[in-house]
């Protein structure tokens, strides 16, 4: 595996203009997700309707352009879905960058996020690219309201 | 050294003949030259007993070996004695070893420890929580920009309340070589012990503890082309007469009794249990390697290294380091644009290329700096040039592709 097979021009682009890159002063959800052993810490906001729909996401803090981009594009598959419909991306995303036999329908349902799956060649690089998404399920599974710390230790 | 004389030392290596490997993160661990690994082998195949236990000849013969290394430790940082040489299962057990035997002993509420802002937190956590549990007083030496320590400074710091001074030799993160013999020379000016740590400098510096005058001084085996497991403190003899045993059990009693028990002396009141007999045999023969080389010629070797990759990575545009002071060893900090360092790291290895990022156990030195991680390159005398220049081709790559 190359370094280009990890860092493809999506990852890096999305590394380098990050979307949705900002605090959500309206946010219903927030979780801090750090990453001890490498430095990764990032915040995500999420703003969710009463009826369960997510209607807006940010993110902010420091990382590598693996975490970084795995968090700008959560922001872009996750707009517009239900917490329920999130959780199931969220799923498949984890299952794909941590299992070997991972199957094709759920990686389908991923869309651009395939581009991760170079990663699981890369274990120490794992949990660059979950962090965002382990940060994403506590906000949702808490009260809305708390701020929930998320560590991959 | 002459390159033929290089690649036979290179040679004795082997992990270094897998393909395509430019091992440069000996900072962290060295590889094992093939000697330590037979020595190793040969004594489990042939010597292998327990220590100070048997009357039969093959645990005599095991002990001889493990107490024989104790002696080439005295000889390698010319101890006075060999009872002030104590084996440990690292340097960080050695440390915690003196906050707990002698720091909990003898320091008082209100005694002040001296730690610099860029320790290891091997040597910065233990010293901190000690000051948490009995109410002493942390103080910090500050650093420069190039990765000196603020001597001034540190002369401030000194007061009568000074009770410890526990100070790297060599920075970890940035190669900074500190002015101990001086730094040990003040501090004894005041009533203060020291603690060296010299887990960075003692497969690089050629260390005398009584010239220093330190009063411990410890040291990892694995960053001395020694396994892992085991680790060295030499403590004065009579600072270590009068320290508590650190734990309890078998090895370490004078007699027991069910009403009462009394402690060997040092260093077996220090070396509880039964110790790891094959990794100490192992750093013997790790010792008599640095010694067949000699520690001055792995300092040529390893001046050459760090010139060269100063100077080519310098070369490149957008390429910074951090710790640039005058006396270092062959440890270099750099980050590149403003690409995270896991992510030069990572492109690094796709090339063949083993390079440390992260914050390097010691946080408090990037938040010195203003970054989260860096990237760091350290040396070994095994390095050559082409293992530099494998560097420098893996950050042009890193670059093509963040470009």
């Amino acid at each position: 595996m190359t370094a280009r097979d990890l860092y493809q021009d999506m990852i890096l682009a999305h590394n380098k203009n990050p979307r949705n890159f900002k605090q959500l002063e309206d946010a219903t959800h927030v979780a801090h997700g750090v990453n001890p052993l490498c430095g990764d810490d990032f915040y995500i906001f999420l703003k969710i309707s009463s009826d369960g729909l997510i209607e807006d996401i940010g993110f902010d803090g420091s990382g590598c352009a693996i975490s970084k981009s795995s968090a700008s594009m959560l922001t872009t598959a996750l707009i517009g879905k239900t917490i329920s419909e999130a959780s199931t991306v969220k799923d498949g995303f984890i299952e794909m960058v941590t299992q070997d036999d991972c199957d094709q329908q759920a990686k389908d349902l991923l869309g651009k996020l395939k581009i991760f799956e170079g990663v699981k060649e890369y274990p120490i690089r794992v949990k660059c690219a979950t962090l965002i998404w382990r940060a994403f399920e506590s906000a949702v599974s808490a009260d809305s309201n708390t701020v929930i710390d998320v560590s991959t230790e | 050294m002459s390159i033929a004389d290089h690649s036979n030392l290179r040679a004795q290596f082997p992990v270094l003949k897998r393909e395509g490997l430019a091992y440069l993160d000996s900072a962290a661990s060295c590889q094992k030259p093939q000697s330590v690994i037979d020595t190793m082998t040969a004594f489990y195949q042939h010597d292998y007993a327990t220590v100070h236990r048997g009357v039969y000849r093959l645990s005599q013969d095991s002990t001889t070996q493990y107490d024989g290394v104790r002696t080439k430790i005295k000889t390698l940082i010319n101890a006075a004695h060999d009872r002030e040489i104590i084996f440990t299962k690292g340097a960080t057990e050695a440390i915690n070893l003196v906050a707990a035997c002698y720091g909990n002993t003898f320091f008082d509420e209100g005694d002040e420890l001296i730690v610099s802002e860029i320790e290891h937190h091997a040597n910065f956590v233990p010293w901190q929580q000690l000051a948490l549990e009995k109410n002493l007083i942390l103080k910090i030496i500050p650093v420069l920009d190039d990765g000196s320590l603020d001597m001034n400074a540190y002369q401030s710091l000194l007061s009568e309340n000074t009770a410890l001074v526990a100070i790297q030799h060599v920075s970890n993160v940035l190669g900074t070589i500190h002015p101990i013999k001086e730094m040990i020379q003040e501090a004894h000016t005041v009533g203060a012990k020291v603690l060296v740590d010299a887990c960075q400098s003692v497969s690089h510096i050629a260390i005398d503890v009584q010239d220093l005058d330190c009063d411990f001084l410890c040291f990892s085996s694995h960053k001395f082309y020694g396994p892992t497991g085991v680790g060295v403190l030499y403590g004065k003899d009579q600072l270590l007469e009068q320290m508590p045993p650190y734990q309890l059990g078998g090895d370490m009693i004078e007699s027991v009794t069910l009403e009462k028990t009394t402690y060997a002396k040092h260093p077996m009141r220090f070396e509880a249990g039964t110790p790891p007999i094959a990794e100490v045999i192992g750093l013997g023969a790790a010792c008599d390697f640095v010694s067949a080389i000699g520690l001055d010629q792995i300092a040529k070797i390893e001046e050459n290294l760090l010139k060269e990759a100063t100077e080519k990575l310098l070369a490149i545009p957008g390429v910074r380091l951090i710790g640039t002071a005058k006396d270092k060893t062959a440890v270099i900090s750099f980050l590149v644009d403003d690409i995270h360092p896991h992510d030069i790291g990572t492109v690094c290895d796709t090339q063949g290329v083993a390079i440390r990022a992260g914050h390097h156990c010691s946080q408090t030195t990037m938040t010195r700096y203003g970054v989260s991680a860096t990237a760091r390159a350290s040396f070994a005398c095994y390095n050559n040039s082409q293992d530099i220049d494998a560097l420098i081709k893996a950050i042009k790559h890193l670059q093509e592709i963040f470009g």
